[in-house]
């Protein structure tokens, strides 16, 4: 890892050691393997739904194709591009954080919540307008389109169930990041002189993005 | 908590205060990151959801002596089988072993100071408290009878009572139990202490790692699929409705994909704890260590591929039924190689006849009835007359009482005095484990001759086949017996806290790195790092007897 | 007092069943007898303090792993092969079994033959003859189960599944839904009742039960129905270019607009008609309506109408037409 020659180059002081651990990298090592075990979780936490789509889309493909047709695939696209930047400048954050370069990473930090907030603002407005035409599962289901309206409907059962799903973890990072941009600004011992939290964060951050990066052509770019 | 501080041998005065007498006030149990003391938060609260569980189950066994019940009314008695099956596994059999014995004993066992993750492991306990609160709650509100297995569409559609409310009490536990898994297997990965390779772990280790994986992979899965039920209740947004198109099987392939290999949740750590304790017993090394490892390995990985043995009868193809039916068989040699190697491991020991012994011998004849009577189930035809029967209860209720609780108990009362620094009265011990043994054979062993007559699960009344009674108040019969079983430990242990003798650092003389320290043992654990240069299980039965016997030369 | 330790025996599957059942009884009271004794052997004799000799202990031996691992694993293959064989046995009806058709709802079942004749909670049939049920439910799952026939078959919400037996001995047996579906999940059984064959031909012309003889049977029922949708408008004895002609269909081989070839059997005329447009014949457009509102019971009725359509003469060419019904599983 490049983390202990970036130590050796900008150390001043050290990494605080937790007391359950005998060494710095033993601790580090395991606070990163333990989150990567936590993606995995959460790999199998979307994998249900993503598996339940498969299977419906296999059953009813041309049901599929008509009902992504109401998707606004320009908005879709640009939150795709808008979290892939995100992405970025989280990864600068860990960069930063690494550096020790309070004001960079926090800014970095400002930045992807930013995005982030630009995300959730814009899946906002896709959502409104699903609303607006009748398009939510349930008693008030419209549907004039020429594939029966169950099979819209579960379509768009799964679209808000897997959008939403992916949303609320979006405002979960959201909170996170801001809470480390908190503790960051404050010189917290949780986060003073340690880039672990940050890079933590940042993995949690990149999953987020990958889910959406599957989501998104799944949905949103159906061939016909 | 003991009053009197336990005389802990050849310690100096100035020895660490142990872990029970760092901090006396609620807030130091209560933010406690000392994983003995979250260990035995969690003693407390599995003991209570196993109380009330019980509670629920003699109810049942009340309602059923009678082809017509007893005292309630059938939604009423619906509502006390879902609650006995949710309280029973989510509450009790997947967190008891792993989150008592296996919080407590992992860190210490490979020679660290705690868990990688203490304030994760504080989480853990709080979420689930938190999830059995809304289960209370569920309960308060009147309840909810789908059945723990929650099946579509009449969870989803038709159920009228409180399944929104408990399955977010079971998804939060599921988390609780996620980041236990987490913790377990940063833990073991990063923690060991030097010389402690993969191969010298004790077998708990190995069993508690596998279970960790299969909680890692497994939970999120049923978690995600009791989320859309919930989902389909409240937002409508049905994936399994068959009004919509969709599949009301599809929720019990996602339903079992995890609530399968959660059985191996449930056994695995039991079958861990009986290494150590038939090891300590018979004064012997284990026999077939790597195979008793891998083999732990290989009930992880094959659990997950035969969920479809709970759906032969569900519609899938009797193609799809005969891979999982194969795959079953398959899963089932790594058991049998585990209690093979177990008997193995009594030859030539010298074989110590006490309370934790017992309930060794326990398990293993239970688990072999209840992993054997499995195999019927896994074959498809026989499955077919057997499936949603009496023979499934009694199945289950062989491993998960006869194997996990047996080993709970084989465990509880092995590593007591490390845990509180008191012996418990051995005769009482044993006396209960005789009484449970027995009422559990009167409880369960009948309910196979109800499956195959066919007396089908989840039935308030059975006046169309009256001819079944006698089989039901035998069982019921039983489950008294039972009951007492289970009260007198909770008696004698509660009793040995402050009145029992206090036990030094190693009362069974055992091997293991727990008994290195003091009982109770300080927050930290060790003093000293520990550096492992010995094999475990390092007992040696022909010496211990020479010596013995040395010492009487006119014994017969 | 009366303790029976098994049901009777009183379907062609019960034997077979029986055997397997009693084969695997032994060996698991064998291996828990082997293993318990040896277990009780070791503990008793190497018990602390007994003389015997205890030199030579080993850890670890392959040999032994080996072999207790190939017993048991052989063991195994030969009980999965043995049980899969009897199933597949179960789940191949016989081509020309007497139909029955089952409805399953909260809390009761209703049960059809096709000469009309209904019945509640109770089914006669006849003895010596191979019977098919067609289940469907109008809710929740439910499960059909005869513990003396050893069957037992999931009943579903939205497509059929299917099972089969032959009863050998006349007799009254219990009926029992065997999968939770809420408050007389016990309550909702019946009886299930084998008669002579002459027996069960008077029973059936009488009119059953409820002694009304000369019912509309569920083929003229169909009829009935399908003059009031006017499905002829669309489906003539030829096909058309509104839509392919239903004589001959039943059990024949069609080929959709995606290329695939599907087996017209029930579950698939049923969702034709509940939900066309999941399956569209090759050189047709999504024209047909939906019938929603139809019952599971005009289903039925409509099927074994469309049924008998198989044996009329269809005058002209009739698309992909594979010849005689050839009874599909809806379990496969």
């Amino acid at each position: 890892m490049k983390t202990e020659a970036l130590h050796a180059a900008h150390q001043t002081e050290e990494q605080p050691l937790h007391h359950q651990f005998e060494e710095v990298s033993q601790q580090n090592e395991s606070y990163v393997v333990g989150m990567w075990v936590f993606l995995v979780t959460e790999i199998m936490f979307f994998g249900g739904m993503f598996l339940a789509y498969v299977l419906y889309r296999w059953r009813y493909p041309e049901a599929w194709y008509e009902a992504h047709t109401r998707l606004d695939v320009a908005m879709g696209t640009t939150n795709t591009v808008v979290l892939l930047t995100s992405s970025l400048t989280m990864a600068l954050a860990v960069h930063f954080a690494q550096l020790r370069n309070k004001r960079m990473h926090m800014a970095m930090l400002g930045t992807t919540i930013a995005l982030a907030c630009v995300f959730l603002v814009i899946k906002a407005f896709e959502w409104s307008a699903k609303f607006h035409h009748g398009l939510v599962p349930g008693p008030g289901f419209l549907w004039d389109g020429t594939v029966p309206m169950p099979q819209a409907q579960l379509f768009y059962s799964l679209y808000f169930g897997m959008t939403g799903l992916h949303a609320l973890h979006v405002i979960i990072g959201i909170l996170v990041i801001g809470t480390l941009a908190l503790l960051t600004f404050l010189d917290h011992p949780l986060v003073k002189n340690d880039f672990i939290p940050t890079e933590l964060v940042g993995l949690y951050w990149h999953f987020v993005d990958i889910v959406w990066i599957f989501l998104f052509p799944l949905f949103y770019l159906i061939p016909k | 908590m003991s009053t009197a501080a336990p005389v802990l041998h050849g310690e100096s005065p100035k020895a660490p205060p142990s872990y029970l007498q760092a901090g006396h006030t609620i807030k130091s149990w209560l933010l406690t990151g000392d994983h003995k003391r979250i260990a035995v938060l969690y003693l407390i609260s599995v003991s209570i959801f196993f109380f009330f569980g019980s509670l629920a189950a003699s109810m049942i066994r009340v309602e059923l002596v009678s082809p017509r019940g007893v005292m309630l009314e059938s939604d009423t008695y619906n509502k006390v089988f879902t609650a006995h099956g949710i309280i029973m596994i989510f509450f009790f059999l997947i967190p008891a072993i792993p989150a008592v014995l296996g919080n407590f004993l992992l860190p210490i066992m490979i020679g660290a100071r705690d868990l990688a993750f203490p304030r994760l492991n504080l989480l853990s306990w709080y979420l689930y408290v938190a999830g059995g609160l809304c289960g209370v709650l569920a309960i308060a509100f009147g309840g909810v009878d789908t059945g723990w297995t929650f099946y579509t569409p009449y969870s989803s559609m038709y159920s009228n009572t409180n399944v929104a409310l408990t399955i977010i009490g079971a998804f939060i536990a599921g988390f609780s139990s996620i980041a236990t898994g987490i913790n377990f297997i940063v833990t073991v990965h990063k923690m060991r202490a030097p010389g402690m390779t993969w191969f010298r772990l004790p077998l708990m280790v190995w069993g508690s790692y596998a279970t960790s994986l299969i909680i890692v992979l497994g939970t999120p899965v049923v978690a995600i699929t009791l989320l859309l039920v919930v989902m389909e209740r409240v937002f409508h947004i049905g994936v399994f409705s068959p009004e919509l198109g969709g599949d009301p099987v599809l929720f019990q392939h996602l339903f079992w994909f995890y609530s399968h290999p959660a059985v191996y949740i449930m056994i695995l750590p039991a079958m861990g704890v009986i290494n150590e304790v038939i090891t300590c017993f018979t004064r012997k090394r284990i026999f077939g260590y790597h195979f008793i490892a891998f083999s732990s390995l290989a009930i992880a990985g094959l659990g997950f591929l035969v969920w479809g043995h709970h759906m032969f009868v569900s519609s899938q193809s009797m193609y799809q039924g005969m891979v999982f039916s194969l795959l079953s068989y398959l899963v089932a040699v790594p058991s049998a190689i585990k209690v093979f190697n177990w008997t193995a491991t009594i030859h030539k020991g010298s074989v110590r006849f006490q309370t934790p012994f017992l309930y060794v011998l326990g398990f293993i004849g239970l688990f072999v009835v209840g992993g054997l009577t499995g195999l019927f189930l896994a074959a498809m035809s026989i499955d077919v007359h057997l499936t949603d029967t009496y023979f499934v209860v009694a199945h289950f209720h062989y491993v998960m009482v006869g194997g996990t609780i047996m080993g709970f108990l084989a465990g509880l009362h092995f590593w007591w005095p490390k845990f509180f620094g008191r012996m418990y009265p051995d005769s009482w011990g044993k006396l209960s484990a005789l009484i449970i043994f027995v009422g559990f054979n009167l409880t369960f062993l009948p309910q196979f001759v109800l499956g195959y007559l066919g007396m089908p699960r989840r039935y308030h009344y059975y006046y169309f086949a009256p001819e079944f009674q006698f089989w039901h108040i035998a069982s019921t019969a039983g489950a008294s017996i039972l009951a007492v079983g289970f009260l007198i430990p909770a008696v004698y242990l509660l009793w040995s806290l402050k009145y029992g003798a206090p036990a030094g650092p190693n009362p069974w003389g055992a091997k293991g790195l727990e008994w290195t320290i003091p009982s109770p043992p300080p927050t930290t654990n060790f003093l000293e790092t520990p550096v492992v240069r010995e094999e475990p299980y390092a007992y040696d039965a022909e010496a211990e007897e020479r010596e013995e016997q040395a010492k009487e030369p006119t014994r017969a | 007092m009366n303790f029976p330790l098994m049901p009777d025996q009183a379907s062609n599957f019960a034997r077979p069943y029986d055997a397997l059942f009693f084969v695997l009884t032994a060996l698991t009271i064998l291996f828990t007898v082997l293993v318990g004794a040896l277990v009780l052997y070791f503990a008793v004799r190497y018990r602390k303090g007994s003389r015997v000799d205890r030199s030579g202990a080993v850890e670890s031996h392959l040999g032994l792993e080996i072999t207790w691992t190939a017993i048991p694993l052989l063991l195994g293959l030969v009980m999965f092969w043995w049980a899969a064989k009897l199933y597949v046995d179960t789940r191949q009806p016989p081509k020309d079994a007497m139909e029955i058709f089952v409805i399953g709802k909260q809390w009761m079942w209703h049960l059809q033959h096709s000469n009309g004749v209904r019945e509640n909670n109770e089914l006669h049939v006849p003895v010596g003859v191979p019977i098919r049920l067609t289940m469907i439910s109008q809710d929740v799952i439910h499960s059909f189960f005869v513990p003396q026939f050893r069957i037992k078959q999931d009943v579903l919400p939205g497509r059929y599944t299917q099972q089969w037996f032959v009863a050998t001995k006349p007799g009254k047996y219990n009926l029992f839904c065997a999968e939770y579906c809420g408050t007389q999940h016990s309550e909702m059984g019946g009886y299930i009742y084998a008669m002579p064959p002459q027996e069960f031909q008077k029973w059936l012309a009488s009119g059953g039960d409820k002694k009304r003889p000369n019912q509309p049977t569920m083929a003229d029922l169909g009829k009935a129905l399908y003059d009031r949708l006017a499905c002829a408008n669309c489906h003539g004895p030829q096909d058309t270019e509104r839509g392919p002609s239903l004589y001959g269909l039943y059990g024949a081989k069609r080929r959709m607009t995606d290329g695939t070839v599907v087996e017209a059997d029930a579950s698939y005329i049923r969702e034709s008609i509940k939900n066309p447009y999941a399956k569209i014949n090759e050189g047709y457009q999504n024209t047909m309506p939906e019938y929603r509102e139809l019952t599971e019971e005009d289903l039925l009725n409509l099927l074994a109408y469309i049924r008998t359509l198989g044996t009329a003469k269809a005058p002209g060419p009739v698309l992909g037409n594979a010849g005689p019904a050839q009874i599909g599983g809806a379990n496969r």
